[in-house]
């Protein structure tokens, strides 16, 4: 590159001659200026396009985008927080529930216990009355009887006593005899 | 070998495609002037007809702007902070430009504006020029003070300011000569190799097929090349970002 005049012919022959040399291409001065004038031009109007129009427009989609997201995940979160509520709500309204069932089932148990066992005592009571008036009952009537078997032993003795001797019998005598045997 | 097709330099070559003069400019719109144009009108595609719906949901355009948006004002503010996010459409059109240059280069027939130095170091020259000016006009003659580090015996500080002032100084030439040498080198291996592969098909015979060992060389090269474009772009914004916040917070 450094002794142009020493290249062969042919590489010196270019289609556009007119223009190049046989400079290497980028250190070519004679094309800086118009690379630079277009440079500017372009890149001037690169970066007004990308700081005027493109680059807040990106910035605003995405910033709405993040508002939106965080706004979606409060909701998201407030929700979750009512539907916890909700749910220890549920709970709480159910052992109440519970709780008040259990009482009122002792209480209704505890009732009917005292119930019948009143009823169990009245009914014992008074069993163990009539129990008592049978027994009396019983006593007497059995006392009875055996007054009345005493009387008859009698009849039966002065009748086979009559029978046997042909006389009356004696009153006194047979009762001392039955008497005697009774304290036997 | 004065053959034109397979001159790796001649795709470097600026046409006149419309000579034209302004005051005494040169400001003839040459084939990298519409290059540069395709550049404006892919971008303005992009980022304006791509986010002209400005959907909750984005489509494929302008989830592709809003990607390229957030990736660069990531990059700002992570190696600036929240106050470069001031240069962030400055930031954001270099890196886009740049990128763009270097992709539409790879395609066949086009050209790549980033390979001419002349355009590198513009974009470098512009990148100084701003953050020179915003450093003198934030900070005064304190911006001075990028040179002066602090804590430095007085003995050797003026060393010290010296190789600060050249190390600034050559900040502008290594943005530009590491784009320009970056495109420029890949687009000369890639034609070195596409003219192996004519050039071995023009002999015939035995080399006739070894001629698509170079074109699987292209192929991996270009692949390669896609990857330096992009990360050419990336390292012309990120170092901006870097020069920029030291004029921002210019103390050391």
């Amino acid at each position: 590159m450094a002794a142009p005049e020493s290249q062969p012919v042919g590489e010196v022959g270019l289609p556009d001659g007119g223009h190049q040399s046989n400079v290497f291409p980028p250190f070519d001065a004679h094309n800086f200026v118009p690379q630079i004038v277009w440079l500017v031009i372009i890149f001037g109007a690169l970066y007004l396009l990308m700081s005027r129009l493109a680059l807040p427009r990106v910035e605003n989609i995405l910033e709405a985008r993040r508002t939106r997201i965080n706004k979606d995940l409060d909701e998201a979160r407030a929700m979750q927080d009512q539907a916890q509520a909700a749910g220890s709500a549920y709970e709480k309204t159910l052992a109440d529930a519970k709780g008040r069932a259990q009482a009122l089932g002792q209480q209704a148990h505890d009732q009917l216990h005292a119930e019948s066992e009143a009823k169990r005592h009245a009914l014992e009571a008074d069993l163990a009355q009539k129990l008592a008036a049978s027994e009396t009952q019983i006593a007497a009537t059995k006392a009875q009887a055996m007054s009345n078997v005493g009387t008859i032993a009698r009849d039966a003795a002065r009748t086979v006593v009559e029978h046997l001797t042909g006389r009356p019998a004696s009153g006194e005598a047979i009762a001392a005899a039955s008497s005697a045997i009774e304290r036997n | 070998m004065p053959e034109k097709a397979i001159d790796p330099i001649h795709q470097f070559n600026i046409e006149r495609l419309m000579p034209f003069h302004v005051m005494g400019l040169d400001a003839s719109f040459t084939n990298a002037s519409l290059l540069m144009v395709i550049i404006l009108a892919l971008v303005s595609l992009l980022m304006l007809a791509g986010t002209s719906r400005r959907s909750m949901v984005p489509g494929r355009l302008q989830a592709a702007a809003e990607m390229s948006y957030e990736f660069i004002a990531n990059t700002v503010r992570g190696t600036a902070g929240q106050e470069g996010m001031r240069f962030f459409p400055f930031v954001f059109s270099l890196f886009m430009f740049v990128l763009l240059a270097n992709l539409l280069g790879l395609l066949p027939f086009s050209y790549t504006v980033t390979s001419q130095i002349v355009v590198t170091f513009a974009l470098a020259g512009l990148v100084m020029t701003v953050l020179i000016l915003y450093g003198l006009v934030r900070h005064g003659t304190h911006f001075l003070g990028l040179f002066v580090p602090s804590g430095i015996p007085i003995l050797i500080l003026p060393f010290i300011v010296l190789i600060e002032i050249i190390s600034f100084l050559s900040r502008p030439i290594s943005l530009a000569v590491r784009l320009f040498a970056n495109m420029l080198a890949g687009h000369i291996t890639l034609k070195v190799f596409g003219g192996f592969v004519v050039a071995l098909l023009g002999a015939g015979g035995f080399a006739a097929l070894l001629s698509p060992l170079p074109l699987i060389g292209i192929i991996v090269l270009t692949a390669f090349e896609l990857l330096v474009a992009f990360l050419q772009a990336y390292v012309f914004a990120i170092l901006t970002c870097v020069y920029l916040n030291d004029a921002i917070h210019p103390g050391h």
